[in-house]
């Protein structure tokens, strides 16, 4: 597939380097708000909405931005839209605003924006910067449902609000599934993204084994130390 | 005084920011390594977080309130962050140079660290007042630094231990975060 047309750009967030499988940005959301599906889906639509928006005015803007003052500037860019998406949320879908709560206004602070406008949108034409934006938000938005997903099943036997395992019932003597509640507490958030990165790492040796250079592509704009990705190849030095 | 005291351990605690709010996690996993760095980044970021939630509190009750700028809270207050590193950056730079030389590698990083936009956020949307909302700030980075310091003894230790290969690196220190998060879940009894 060529470089930076659209469809690959799309593909690439996805797969290729899925912000948080692959490249491990973002923690804090993932973590925080994938206590269900769909608040798992609501997180991520609302960043890439931001995402995209912001890939595309600073794409926009990359001529003008003077290189010293880069980062408070994409920063001002990115609060202004999460400010915008904040109050649309707000007045559209308040029940969706009420569970995301502080996380939202958070977004500022997500490490997949400021890292793709330092890495891609700062150095590209607006339309592939616009495509990087959703197909990174769209992948980051399909991982966290799916650990949203997870954490929903085993924790209260549903996905998407759906009863999938029935419950068990004291009161009418039937036998049921019975809620791991811990895994929508806290806790949980760490396992099950323990696990998930376990069955990553195993994929990876598997890869290295092949030939294949696992190390991180230069996506996340060379902020290592503020990173947690202990796989990436700047952070073993 | 006893709402003060409720402040400091429910968010010392009982609501630990690390491990039941999920902010600052990016440091939390990246500077875990040695207990002397963990230490430094607590250290740190307790610093910037008290000064931090003092100044957003004054700017919010004098200048966002009455000119009925609320809305802009995001965007101030991202921005007041930044500068404020800076500042103390340059201040413990020219006045105490040996903290700086603990610190400085340490200071830039917490403009990205959620917990300090997170706490200037939480004492807006909690109501606290000035006072209230600077303990609030202490507390939470207390909570921030017990929880990375004890995550980095953890982890020194663990370094000798054998693990599956799939599992070393990033999942076992989740697993652990996981194990400490349960843990503090007892502390839940105190409030």
């Amino acid at each position: 597939m060529k470089a930076n047309t659209p469809s690959e750009r799309l593909v690439n967030g996805i797969i290729k380097e899925n912000p948080t499988f692959v490249l491990m940005l973002g923690m804090c959301p993932t973590l925080a708000v994938t206590t269900s599906a769909v608040n798992g889906i609501g997180m991520g639509l609302t960043t890439t909405a931001v995402l995209a928006a912001s890939n595309l005015m600073i794409s926009l803007l990359r001529k003008f931005i003077p290189d010293g003052v880069r980062m408070p500037a994409f920063i001002v860019v990115v609060a202004s839209f999460v400010t915008i998406v904040q109050m649309l949320l707000e007045g559209f879908i308040p029940s969706l605003y009420d569970s995301l709560g502080i996380y939202i206004p958070l977004i500022v602070v997500n490490c997949i924006i400021l890292g793709r406008a330092e890495a891609y949108a700062s150095k590209n034409p607006p339309l592939p910067s616009l495509f990087d934006g959703i197909g990174m938000g769209l992948g980051f938005t399909l991982s966290i449902t799916c650990i949203g997903a997870v954490r929903e099943l085993i924790g209260a036997g549903q996905i998407f609000g759906r009863q999938i395992l029935p419950l068990a019932d004291a009161a009418a003597g039937t036998a049921g599934y019975e809620p791991v509640t811990i895994f929508i507490l806290a806790p949980g958030a760490f396992f099950v993204l323990a696990m998930l990165s376990a069955i990553q790492n195993k994929f990876k040796l598997g890869a290295a084994k092949r030939g294949i250079d696992p190390s991180n592509p230069d996506a996340c704009g060379g902020a290592c130390a503020s990173c947690g990705n202990s796989m990436c190849k700047g952070k073993r030095g | 005084m006893k709402e003060l005291l409720v402040i400091l351990i429910s968010s010392a605690l009982v609501n630990n920011v690390v491990l039941s709010q999920f902010l600052g996690l990016c440091p939390f996993l990246g500077v875990s390594k040695k207990i002397e760095t963990a230490a430094g980044m607590g250290g740190a970021v307790i610093c910037v977080i008290t000064l931090s939630s003092f100044v957003t509190g004054l700017i919010y009750k004098f200048i966002l309130v009455p000119t009925g700028l609320e809305y802009l809270q995001t965007i101030v207050f991202i921005l007041i962050i930044a500068a404020l590193v800076q500042f103390v950056e340059m201040f413990l730079k020219k006045c105490i140079p040996s903290l700086y030389q603990a610190l400085g590698v340490y200071l830039p990083l917490i403009t990205t660290n959620c917990a300090v936009l997170g706490v200037a956020l939480n004492n807006v949307q909690d109501n606290y007042s000035i006072l209230e909302g600077t303990v609030n700030g202490f507390a939470t980075a207390v909570g921030f630094t017990i929880a990375i310091v004890l995550m980095a003894g953890i982890r020194e230790k663990i370094e000798y231990n054998d693990i599956p290969k799939a599992f070393q690196g990033f999942p076992v220190v989740l697993l652990t975060a996981g194990l400490m998060a349960i843990a503090f879940f007892g502390f839940s009894g105190l409030i």
